[in-house]
C-alpha cells in the first residue's frame, strides 16, 4: 500500500512549553525518565519489527546481490556486482523490461483515462449512483489472486463470457491463454477492472472540491461542456492526478497476484514483469542471489517514483 | 452510467451463478445467465477436495488476530510519537514514515530466508509476525492524534492516569472513526494476502483460502471450473459483506493516501 507523504511538520510547535524550563521543575527528571521508559514500550515493539521485518531485508538484500548463492543452499561465493552484470547483460531483460514498462503504461494510464470518465459520469447527481459507486469500487477490495481466476474463466475461448459478448460484436474470441499479446491484454484487462473504481473514487473527491461557480461561469461563457472540462476542470485536478500517477505506479510495478492466478508470466515469458521474474528466479529457480539483483532494481525503480512525488508534493502542498 | 455500472458487476454476479451451475451447464452454448437449479454440489466437492472448513478458519482467525495486533502497534506507536516529549522521537517517527516507501518485494527473500531458519515455515507465526509492524497505521494515527487538544490529554495526566490508562480510556474514544478505518484496512489487506503466505506455506492445514485456491487450480492439471468458482465465491464473499456493511469507513480509509496528501 502506498500513501502520499505530507511534508514534515513540527509536532508541538504551538506548545508553548520549551523542555529546558520543565527540566528545572522539581520531579522532572523522573517525569522524564519516565516518559522515555513509556515511549519505549509504546513504540518499542512497532519500531523493533520494523527494524528486523523491513530495514534488515532491505540491507540483507543488497548483500545477497552480491552473492551467488541458491535459496538454502549452504556455500554462497561472493561475486560482487556480477549478478547486476548478468541482469544487464542478459537476452531475457529487454523482454522483461518491455513487458514491465508495457504492462504499466497500459494500466496506470486506462485507469486514469477510464477512472476519470467514472468519476465524471457519478459526479452528476443522477439516480442510482449510490450502487453504481458501490459496484465499481468493489472489485478493488477483493483478493487479487481469486479476481485472477474469476477473470480467467470468463475469458476461456470457447465456454467464457467474453467470447459470447465478443460474439455480440460479431468478433470471434482471440486466444486469449496462448497466443501472446493477448495474454498481457487479458491481465492488463483484469487489472484496469480492478481499480478503476479506487481511481475514480479518488477523481471524484477531486471533483467535488472545484467550485461549482467556475464551472457555471465557464458554460456562461459559452464553453462547450468537453471545453470546460479541458480548461478548468483537468488543470484543476492535476494535483490529484498527480497522486494517481504515483500510487497506481507503485502498485502496477509491484503487482503479482493476477499474474499468478492467470499466467505465471507464460506463455513464453510473455506477461513476465520485473516483479514476476524476481519471484520466479528466488523461488522457482532458487537463483536467491540473481532475484536480489532484481529486486534491486525495483527498489531504485520504485524510490525514484516515490522521489519524484515527494519533490512535487513539497512544492504544490498548498493543493493539500 | 447504467452501461458501466452492468459491465462493472457483471464478473461478480456471473461467478455468483456460474459456482451453482453442473458441469454440463457450465460447457453448454449460447450461456445462460441463470443456473438452471440452484446447486450447491460444487461447493462440496470444493470441501471434499481440499480442508475449505479448515481453510476458512484459518484466514478468519489469521485475519482478526493479524489486523488487532496491528491497530494495538499503530495505536501505541503513534500514541508515543505524539504525546511523548522524548529526545528522539523525530527520529523514531522518520524511520517510521520511511518504510512506506520501501516495498515489501525487495524484504521477501531475507523474511523468507530469516523465517525458515526460525523455524517457523508451515505456522501461523511465520505468517502473520513479519507482517505485523504497521507504518500506514502509525502514520494515520498521528494524523488523528496531532488533531486532538492536548488539554485532554494533560487533564488525565494531573488526574493521575498513567499512559496507558490515557491511551486506552482518553485517546482511543476520541479516534473511533480513524480506528475503524485503520482496522477495516487491515482486516482487507490481510484477508486477501497472497504472495507472503503462498510462500510459508505449503501444508494445506495451514493455508489461507486464496492460497488454497492455488491448490484447487493444480489439482490434475485439468480445471474443473465449477468447483474453482465455489472456492473463489467463498474467497471474495465475507470481504464483499463487510465492503457492503461499512462501506463509508473502509473507503474512506482505503483513500485515506490521498486525503491527507
Amino acid at each position: 500500500m502506498s500513501i502520499a507523504v505530507l511534508p514534515a511538520r513540527r509536532p508541538h510547535a504551538a506548545d508553548g512549553r520549551p523542555v529546558a524550563r520543565l527540566a528545572r521543575r522539581p520531579g522532572a527528571r523522573r517525569r522524564r525518565r519516565r516518559a522515555t521508559l513509556a515511549f519505549a514500550l509504546l513504540a518499542g515493539p512497532n519500531v523493533l519489527l520494523l527494524l528486523v521485518f523491513v530495514y534488515r531485508p532491505l540491507v540483507e538484500s543488497l548483500y545477497l546481490s552480491t552473492l551467488q548463492w541458491n535459496l538454502g543452499s549452504p556455500v554462497a561465493r561472493f561475486i560482487g556486482l556480477g549478478n547486476y552484470r548478468e541482469w544487464f547483460t542478459s537476452p531475457e531483460t529487454a523482454g522483461v523490461l518491455v513487458t514491465t514498462g508495457v504492462f504499466t503504461a497500459a494500466t496506470v494510464g486506462g485507469a486514469l483515462v477510464m477512472g476519470l470518465g467514472l468519476a465524471l459520469l457519478l459526479d452528476r447527481r443522477l439516480v442510482g449512483r449510490g450502487v453504481a459507486r458501490t459496484v465499481a469500487f468493489a472489485p478493488y477490495v477483493l483478493s487479487g489472486f481469486a479476481v485472477g481466476i474469476l477473470w480467467l474463466f470468463i475469458f476461456d475461448p470457447r465456454y467464457g463470457l467474453m467470447s459470447t459478448v465478443l460474439g455480440w460484436f460479431g468478433a470471434a474470441s482471440p486466444q486469449w491463454y496462448t497466443d501472446p499479446p493477448w495474454p498481457l491484454v487479458m491481465v492488463v484487462v483484469v487489472y484496469l477492472w480492478k481499480h478503476v473504481g479506487y481511481v475514480a473514487l479518488i477523481y471524484l473527491a477531486g471533483l467535488q472540491s472545484i467550485p461549482q461557480d467556475l464551472r457555471d461561469a465557464a458554460a456562461l461563457d459559452g464553453a462547450s461542456p468537453a471545453r470546460t472540462l479541458r480548461s478548468v476542470v483537468l488543470p484543476l485536478l492535476t494535483p490529484t492526478t498527480f497522486f494517481l500517477l504515483v500510487t497506481m505506479m507503485l502498485s502496477s510495478l509491484q503487482s503479482f497476484d493476477l499474474i499468478q492466478a492467470m499466467t505465471q508470466g507464460g506463455p513464453l515469458g510473455s506477461t513476465t514483469t520485473l516483479m514476476y521474474q524476481i519471484y520466479e528466479e528466488g523461488f522457482v529457480n532458487g537463483r536467491a542471489g540473481y532475484a536480489s539483483a532484481g529486486a534491486t532494481v525495483l527498489f531504485v525503480l520504485l524510490l525514484v517514483v516515490t522521489a519524484v512525488q515527494l519533490r512535487f508534493v513539497e512544492r504544490k502542498v498548498h493543493y493539500a | 452510467m447504467v452501461a458501466a455500472t452492468v459491465v462493472l458487476g457483471a464478473p461478480l454476479l456471473w461467478m455468483l451463478l456460474a459456482s451453482l451451475k453442473d458441469r454440463d451447464e457450465l460447457y453448454r452454448l449460447p450461456l445462460q445467465w441463470l443456473p438452471q437449479q440452484a446447486d450447491l454440489a460444487n461447493y462440496l466437492q470444493a470441501a471434499q477436495t481440499v480442508p475449505l472448513g479448515r481453510l476458512l478458519a484459518n484466514s478468519i482467525a489469521l485475519t482478526l488476530v493479524g489486523s488487532g495486533l496491528k491497530v494495538v502497534l499503530g495505536l501505541c506507536c503513534a500514541y508515543a510519537l505524539v504525546f511523548l516529549d522524548v529526545p528522539l522521537r523525530r527520529a523514531v517517527f522518520v524511520l517510521v514514515l520511511a518504510t512506506l516507501m520501501i516495498p515489501p518485494q525487495i524484504t521477501i527473500i531475507p523474511n523468507y530466508t530469516l523465517v525458515a531458519d526460525l523455524g517457523w515455515l508451515n505456522t501461523y507465526q511465520g505468517i502473520l509476525v513479519p507482517g505485523l509492524a504497521s507504518a500506514f497505521g502509525t502514520f494515520l494515527f498521528r494524523q488523528h492524534f496531532l488533531s486532538l487538544p492536548r488539554s485532554v490529554v494533560e487533564a488525565a495526566e494531573l488526574d493521575g492516569a498513567g499512559h496507558w490508562r490515557t491511551l486506552w480510556r482518553v485517546v482511543v474514544p476520541m479516534s473511533v472513526p480513524t480506528l475503524a478505518a485503520v482496522a477495516l484496512v487491515s482486516v482487507v489487506t490481510e484477508w486477501n494476502d497472497y504472495l507472503w503466505p503462498f510462500l510459508v506455506v505449503d501444508d494445506a492445514e495451514k493455508m489461507t483460502l486464496p492460497v488454497g485456491l492455488t491448490l484447487l487450480q493444480n489439482i490434475d492439471g485439468m480445471t474443473n471450473w465449477g468447483v474453482l468458482l465455489a472456492a473463489t465465491v467463498v474467497v471474495t464473499l465475507p470481504i464483499l459483506l463487510v465492503f457492503l456493511l461499512l462501506q463509508r469507513r473502509l473507503v474512506a480509509g482505503l483513500t485515506a493516501g490521498a486525503v491527507t496528501g
